[in-house]
Order: C-alpha cells, then structure tokens, then sequence
C-alpha cells in the first residue's frame, strides 16, 4: 500500500517536473494558428472581410471575433480548408462580404487617361502599381491580387478589371464529364481507405 | 550474345492492336511546302522563344526568326523563305484547344534557304568540342521528338558522368509508324547522330532498343552501326509501353528510375532516333530543326502513310496530300490512340512533337462508352507498368484529395493508358489523373503567388512604418534644433558666453555690440522659422534639413564664433524657408496663396526626385533584365500607350507651346502635356497661342527600345530646363493663373514647379 502510494506520487512529481519544464523549454513564441489560418487565406489582402489585409482577417478568426464565411476570394474552397483547420463546420460564403469572382481577374490601367496622381499606387497593398508623380502609372501584372482596391481612389476611373487570360500553360484538365455516381458501398470503402 | 543484350522487362502493360502496317506500306514523303507555316513560340518544354522579327519581315528558309528565353527553352526558324504576316496568337495543338503566339510566315514558294547557314557544317565531328556542339545543337533548336519537347542540348550536358546512350526506337504506341521508317531509311544519319552524342555525353556504348515487329529498321541499324563497336541494336518484345522511356530502361538494364528521379541518376541518357538524326543534321549540315517525320493515318484517311513534312505545316495540307478523307473522320488525335489527345480541328499546325495526326473512322476507337461505376476488379493495377494504385488514386481524383493523390506517386503515372484500357467499367481513369495533376501544379501555383502577395504586403506594410518613424525622427531632430539655437540666441543677447561655447570656441568674437545685433537678428529669424513650420510639414522638413546643411558649412568656412555660427544657422533656416517662395512671394498679394504655392512646389520637388529614382532604378532594369516583370510591364504599357497615341493627333495645350514643346519627347511630359490640354480646354485663359504646335510625339512613340527611351527621356528633361530658361516671363506668370483658376491640385502641382524653374532661371531680374 504505501510502495503504490510512494510509487504513484513519484511517478506524479516527476511527470510534473517533465511537464512543467517542457512547457519553458519547448514554449511556442506567437500564435502558430494565426499563421495557420494566413497560410490558407488567399493574400489579395482586398479587405472584403472587413479587416485590413488578410493576417487581421486570421487574427480575428484564431480570436474568435470573426467567423470563416468572410473572405469571397477564398470562395467555397477557402471556407472549406479553413473548417478543417479549426475543426468546425464549413458555411456558405457570407453575402455581406462579396461574392467569389468567377475567373480571377487583374487590374489594368488605361495610360492614356492616368493622370499620374500616384493615388492607386498608394491604395495597392502589395505594391504592383508602378509610377511617380505626373508618370504615366501601370500594373505588373505577374504581382497584381485583383484586389480591386485601386479602383475607388482613382480620380479619373482609368482603371478597370481584366480577366486572366488562360494559357495552354495555367490550363487545367477538366475531370470527365460523365462521371458515375459512386455507389454507397464503394464511397464508403474509399474513405476508409 | 553478350551479357548487354540479356533483357529484363517490365511488369504489367498489355498487348495491343497494332495498325502500324496501314501506314509502313509507302515509303517517307518529302511533304512539299504549304502556302502559309504557322510556328508555335512554344514547342519545346521551357519558356517560350521571343519573336525576333517584325510583321512585313522577308525570312528565308532555316533563318532565325525567334531566339530562346532563358536556359529551358529554343529558337524557333522559319521552315521555308517567305514574308512575315502575323505574330500573333492562333491556335495550336494542345489539349486545352487554346491559342498562344505563333509566326505566321506566308511561303513565297521559291523555298530559298539562308546564302551561309549560321554556323559552320562539321566535317569532322570529333574536332568539335562538346561545347560547342551543344551550343550548335541549342542553336537549332533540337528538342526531343518523341513526345516531350524536352530541349535536347540540356541532355547533352548532363553534368554527371554517362556510361551507356538509350536510343528509344521501340515506338510501341498503336498506328505511329514515323521512328520506324526513319531508322529504316535513314539508319546512317541516325548512327552520325548516335556518334555525335556519345562524343559529346563521352559514353562508352549505346543500345538502341527497337520492338522485335520492326524488322527493316532493325536490319537497316544493324548495318548501319555494323562499323562502329560501341553501338548495339537489342530488339526487344513487342509490347505496350515498352517506349516509355523508364519501361525500356528496365528492359534493357534490369534498373528502374527511381521515383522523381532521372534517367541520369543511374547514369543513362535516352534519346528518340528523331532527334539523333535532327543533332546529326545541325552539326553536320548545319540545318535547324525545320522539319521531321509524321505519321498520317487513320481509317478515315485515304492513303495513310508518313511524311517529312516542314514543322508549322497545317495538318490539313498533311492529310490532302495523303488523299484528303475517306469518310469525315470521327475523332482526329494528335499521337497515338493510348496517349494522344483530341483536336478541335485539323487546321492547327505540326509542331516539332507532333508524330502522329489520326484520323478515325467511326467504330475504328473503343467508343467513349458512358462510365459505369468502378467494381474494384484490379484489372487496372494488373496492368500499371510502374506499380501504382490506379484505383485508388481514381477515387482520391474523383473525391478531389489531391494531396491524398499525391501520396501514391501519382506524379509517377505516365499516362500511358493501360489502366483504362482495360477498366471494365470504360472510366476513363487517365483523365482523372491529368486532372488531378494539373490541379495540383495550379494550386502550387497559387500557393506561390499567395506567398509572393504576402511577402510584398508584409514589405509594404514594414516600409510604411519606417517612413513614419523617419518622419517623426525628423520633426522630433527640427524641435531639438529650434529649442538649441532659440537657448544659443538668449544667451548670447545677455552678452553671457555658456560655458560649452567657451571652451569649444577658440577664436571668440569679443565685441558685445556686433554679438547683441547678431542676436537681435537670431531672434528675428527664429520667430518666422517657426511660423512657417506650424503649418507645412514638408516645408519643415526641407527647411530642417537645409539648415542642418546650412549649419554645418558655415560653421567650417564663414566663422569660427559658435554664437556667430547658431545665429548662420538660425539665418540659414529663414532663408531655406523663405527662399523656395521668394521669387513668387514678392508677387503675391495674398500669403495664404504663396504658402499654397510653397507648399505645391515642395511636393513637387519631391515628387520629382522620387521620379527620378524610379527612373533610375527602372534603366539598369530593363537593360539587363528584359524578363524582369516591372521592365516588361512598362515595355507593355509603353507601347500600348504608343499604339493608342499614335492615332490621337495630340491637341496642344496653349501653354505647352513654349516649354512642352521642347521635352515632348518625354513620355513624362507628354503624359503631362495631355493631362494639362484637357485641364486647359476648362481653364482657357492663356495668352499665347500656338494651338497645334506639332509635336515629334509620333517620331519617338515608333521608338520602342526602352533605354533609348530613358536616353530620350534624360535629354528632354535637360531640354525642359533649357527651354525654361529662355522662356519669356509669361510663361510662369500664365501657369501661376491656371494654378490660380482650376482647383486641381496635380495641375497647380505643375504649374508651381514650372514657374519656380522659370523663376529661377530668369536670374534675378524678375519682372515685379
């Protein structure tokens, strides 16, 4: 009785020791979650979801101030990853945010009409505007998030939305058409598997 | 037989209908040129070739017309003389149906070849170095025939040592006949080849492995290679995939590529016969990759058979000459009919992978049989010639768990088709995996430029905080000055040196009169200083840092009294701050409007020198870099913008008649001057006239080089300043009134700049 009583409180204290030294030792400097749910969210950093780029968007979320159905560029894909992550149900894209474009598309600056006012160049937040004062303005393409975020500044509205135009090199096969509908057993055995 | 012939084999494949014979029983045709050559910029795997003719241009046969981008990629030449009409994109075959840039080169039919070939024809491969035959074989662009289009001088420098030299002429796909006529009737320029690259790869020994059921070719190598030891035909069995190349590298060597590996892992090259007879063509004869071999058959075609046909030859023109259609074809394929793909039409061009055009009569194919639901037989792993799990990377596929996918090698498949070949439930597992597999590149793509998004916000955003705290630095520096020279000037007007002026000051300036004016004078010049840093941070700014200058020169050359130094400071920062508005200030009657003016002209200057940068850093970029996407960006925004201007007869402004005439050059200013001609039809309040002075815009929009236009752009900004210059005084005065007029803080931005310059410019002799 005693040796199971000794034995036991040893085992504890020395479990604790472990533990309590392992939380010092081995303790996670920042919140891994937040960058978890950045690494998922899109980065046009468009601030559809009502915050100001996308890692307040994921600090919100990993706080629980907002919920996962806020980012349209993310689309339903998005939701989804994002419910896996934390473990919770996925939910149709909130309409109050936007909706998902269809194609994704990228801003285009009529240069003819820019009057160099350097305004988009400070809206855009990830800097894929290029100009100066009284210059004519453009966007790099290849950097551009199609956050739509240059849009509203400009003066003269010479920026517009372009869809990306697809190449035999971004193209993707289409799965087949006819695709049989999975027979319950055969589902069942594949997600097992 | 020697123990290099022993085979090995490999596991799974099947034994399939052949048809080959449809096509073998007329020998190659030299197809003749067609009217108009389409050429794809991308037929070889890499970058695309970057066009280097113009529309209109005559090319003649084997010329250059665009040159490799990058490491991974090939020129493309014209495949016959003729003129230049399009460059532009078309469609191409691919399985997508989309189009990319081609050149589209109308024949002028005398098929005129280039008078001296660019490089030398080789005599005597073996006092070539393996350089420079790389660099030949690059040249011509060579890529791989069989299918990839992987370049083929990349293979040539393996950069690992190569013990034994493939030849793939097992060619087992169904209907393709092209590699077994070549090696039949042109076994010699296939073993120069050969001897080319083992020269140049320095292996000891080649293996050409053809399928036992091509007995010409293979009796037509044999001969051929009798001469040389180092080279050996093995015939291997006929079944399908033994082309694949790590299906026939584990028949002849019993080795399998390990995953994600290559051949040159176990220190292998293999190469198609095609493109060891296109290497001996580049270096021997010096001739570009301008055509191949191409097999055209198909029940729906009159007269299969194959044809040596120039590469962007329509695949119409290719199935005229082989007797047009029969019936109209039911499905038409590029390759064969396990891994080919499906045309949208028969108007595309070859390209230089393009083996096999088919054309299917009805019921000719294993119809597209509506899918049935998989039963989970394992016929389909029975046959997988790499040992994969075809069913179940079809579920994950389906079920879109890419990553799950990809756990089972999905990246492994070659697509070979044999599992679906033999699905009895006809699903069309190959599709699935190429979905999958395109799916998977796209999101790493995405990924990738998620990642590039964040790393340019997370950049912007630690910029912005820098420029803030530099700016509070600034303002906390511009107060800690003020408050020192305000405590100097004190001091010094109660005639009572502080003990640090003391000691620093070696040379004292000991009258108390002058020190008293002095001070009196410091005080002045303090009380305005400060007044006009209340309102302007940027004029703060400027006026702070021309003082701290101002401070530190006059306190070297003009005295050596620390008392007479602070109130030079103090003076010199009345003076910065007074100065940029001196010359209009006089003019003004209302201040507030000097200051607005002031101000402008600040933001202007920084403006400017901000353009300047950029400028700068933009020109050393488009020189060197040209695939540099913020060179290419403004390369494409120039010459859109050229294109549009060049119609748009410039309507010029009143007040550009003097000075924007003479920096029209400039792109800056031209974009100026439009901004400023239609602000002006508003504002028309101007007295000179010279309403179309013409501008030589169109002259230097035709320029399309970009350092030539930053030149352009240097010397019409030193023109601007010259022009100012001699500008007559109503040149300022004019822009002071439209700044005055319109409430356009960019126009009046302009103006104040100008007018400062021509102010300045004009000397000291403003007209008050």
């Amino acid at each position: 009785m005693l040796v199971a009583i000794l034995a036991l409180t040893a085992l504890s204290v020395a479990f604790g020791l472990g533990l309590g030294y392992a939380s010092v030792r081995f303790k996670v400097e920042g919140d891994p979650l937040v960058d978890q749910i950045d690494k998922v969210l899109p980065q046009t950093q468009c601030g559809q979801c009502g915050f100001p780029g996308c890692r307040p968007y994921a600090t919100a979320i990993a706080g629980g101030e907002a919920d996962i159905n806020q980012c349209p560029p993310g689309g339903e894909d998005g939701i989804q990853k994002l419910a896996e992550l934390l473990g919770v149900e996925a939910k149709p894209l909130n309409p109050d945010n936007g909706v998902a474009k269809a194609v994704p598309t990228v801003a285009l600056i009529d240069e003819n009409i820019c009057i160099g006012c350097t305004k988009c160049i400070q809206a855009c937040p990830v800097d894929a505007i290029l100009g100066a004062a009284q210059q004519m303005h453009t966007v790099i393409v290849s950097e551009c998030t199609g956050c739509e975020l240059c849009l509203e500044p400009c003066p003269v509205d010479c920026i517009s939305m372009q869809p990306v135009a697809q190449t035999p090199r971004t193209w993707v096969w289409p799965l087949p058409d006819a695709a049989p509908a999975p027979s319950p057993r055969a589902a069942e055995a594949s997600s097992a598997a | 037989m020697s123990l290099m012939t022993r085979l090995f084999g490999f596991r799974g494949g099947l034994h399939l209908d052949y048809r080959k014979e449809m096509s073998t029983g007329t020998p190659i045709q030299i197809a003749p040129v067609p009217p108009q050559l389409i050429l794809p910029l991308s037929q070889h795997a890499g970058n695309p070739a970057k066009p280097r003719v113009k529309v209109g241009d005559r090319v003649l046969r084997g010329q250059t017309i665009a040159d490799a981008d990058g490491f991974v990629s090939l020129p493309v030449h014209a495949g016959t003389s003729g003129i230049v009409s399009a460059i532009e994109p078309r469609p191409i075959p691919h399985a997508s149906g989309l189009s990319a840039p081609c050149i589209v080169i109308d024949a002028d039919g005398k098929d005129e070849a280039l008078a001296t070939p660019e490089w030398e024809p080789a005599e005597d491969i073996n006092a070539l170095d393996a350089q420079t035959i790389r660099d030949r074989v690059r040249r011509a662009g060579v890529s791989g025939l069989g299918g990839a289009g992987f370049p083929s001088f990349i293979k040539l420098a393996p950069g690992h040592p190569v013990e034994t030299l493939i030849i793939n002429g097992a060619e087992c796909e169904p209907y393709i006949s092209c590699d077994q006529l070549l090696m039949a009737e042109r076994a010699d320029e296939i073993i120069g080849g050969i001897q080319v690259i083992l020269h140049t790869i320095r292996a000891g020994r080649c293996l050409i492995g053809i399928e036992d059921n091509k007995s010409w070719a293979i009796a037509a190598l044999k001969a051929a290679a009798a001469a040389d030891q180092r080279i050996e035909v093995v015939v291997v069995p006929t079944r399908y995939p033994q082309g694949g190349e790590k299906q026939l590298i584990q028949t002849l060597t019993g080795l399998e590529v390990p995953s994600r590996g290559l051949p040159l892992d176990l220190g292998l090259v293999v190469q198609n016969p095609g493109t060891a007879r296109a290497v001996w063509r580049a270096i021997r004869h010096a001739e570009p990759l301008t055509s191949r071999v191409v097999t055209v058959t198909g029940s729906a075609v009159s007269h299969p058979q194959n044809f040596d046909a120039r590469i962007g030859t329509p695949m119409r023109f290719l199935i005229d000459l082989a007797g047009g259609y029969t019936t109209p074809p039911d499905r038409l394929l590029m390759g064969g009919p396990m891994m080919g793909f499906a045309l949208p039409t028969d108007t595309l061009p070859i390209v230089k992978s393009t083996n096999c055009i088919l054309a299917t009569a009805p019921g000719e194919l294993r119809p597209d049989e509506d899918a049935m639901p998989c039963i989970r037989c394992g016929a389909c792993q029975d046959a997988c010639p790499i040992n994969l799990l075809p069913q179940q990377m079809y579920w994950h596929a389906r079920g879109k768990e890419y990553d799950k996918a990809q756990s089972l090698n999905l990246f492994d498949c070659i697509e070979c088709g044999c599992c679906a070949q033999v699905c009895p439930s006809h699903i069309p597992l190959v599709q699935y995996y190429r979905h999958a597999k395109t799916e998977i590149w796209s999101e790493q793509q995405e990924k990738r430029k998620a990642d590039a998004a964040r790393e340019r916000h997370e950049a912007r955003l630690a910029r912005i905080e820098r420029e803030e705290r530099a700016k509070e630095e600034a303002r906390a520096r511009k107060k800690a000055l003020l408050a020192a020279s305000q405590a100097a000037a004190k001091p010094a007007a109660a005639t009572a040196p502080s003990p640090v002026e003391a000691s620093a000051s070696a040379v004292g300036n000991d009258d108390p009169v002058a020190r008293a004016i002095a001070a009196a004078k410091a005080k002045k010049a303090a009380a305005p200083a400060a007044d006009s840093t209340s309102d302007d941070p940027v004029a703060r700014a400027i006026a702070a840092a021309k003082a701290k200058k101002a401070a530190a020169t006059s306190g070297t050359a003009e005295t050596d009294d620390p008392v007479a130094r602070a109130i030079a400071a103090a003076k010199a920062k009345k003076a910065a701050a007074n100065a940029d508005a001196a010359a209009t200030n006089t003019k003004r009657a209302k201040p507030s409007a000097a200051d607005d003016e002031r101000i402008a002209a600040a933001v202007a200057a920084a403006q400017a020198r901000k353009a300047a940068k950029a400028a700068a850093a933009a020109q050393p970029q488009a020189t060197t870099e040209a695939d540099d996407p913020v060179a290419r960006a403004i390369a494409a925004a120039q010459a859109r913008k050229a294109a549009q201007s060049a119609d748009a007869s410039v309507p010029a402004a009143p007040q550009s008649s003097s000075a924007t005439t003479g920096d029209a050059d400039d792109p800056v200013a031209r974009a100026i001057a439009a901004a400023q001609a239609r602000k002006a039809a508003k504002a028309a309040a101007v007295a000179s006239e010279s309403p179309s002075a013409p501008t030589p815009a169109t002259n230097n929009t035709a320029d399309e080089d970009p350092v030539a236009r930053a030149v352009a752009a240097a010397k019409a900004k030193k023109a601007a300043k010259a022009a100012a210059a001699v500008a007559p005084e109503p040149v300022p005065a004019a822009a002071s009134e439209t700044s005055a007029q319109t409430d356009d803080p960019v126009a009046r931005a302009i103006a104040a700049a100008k007018a400062r310059k021509a102010a300045r410019a004009a000397g000291e002799t403003p007209t008050e």
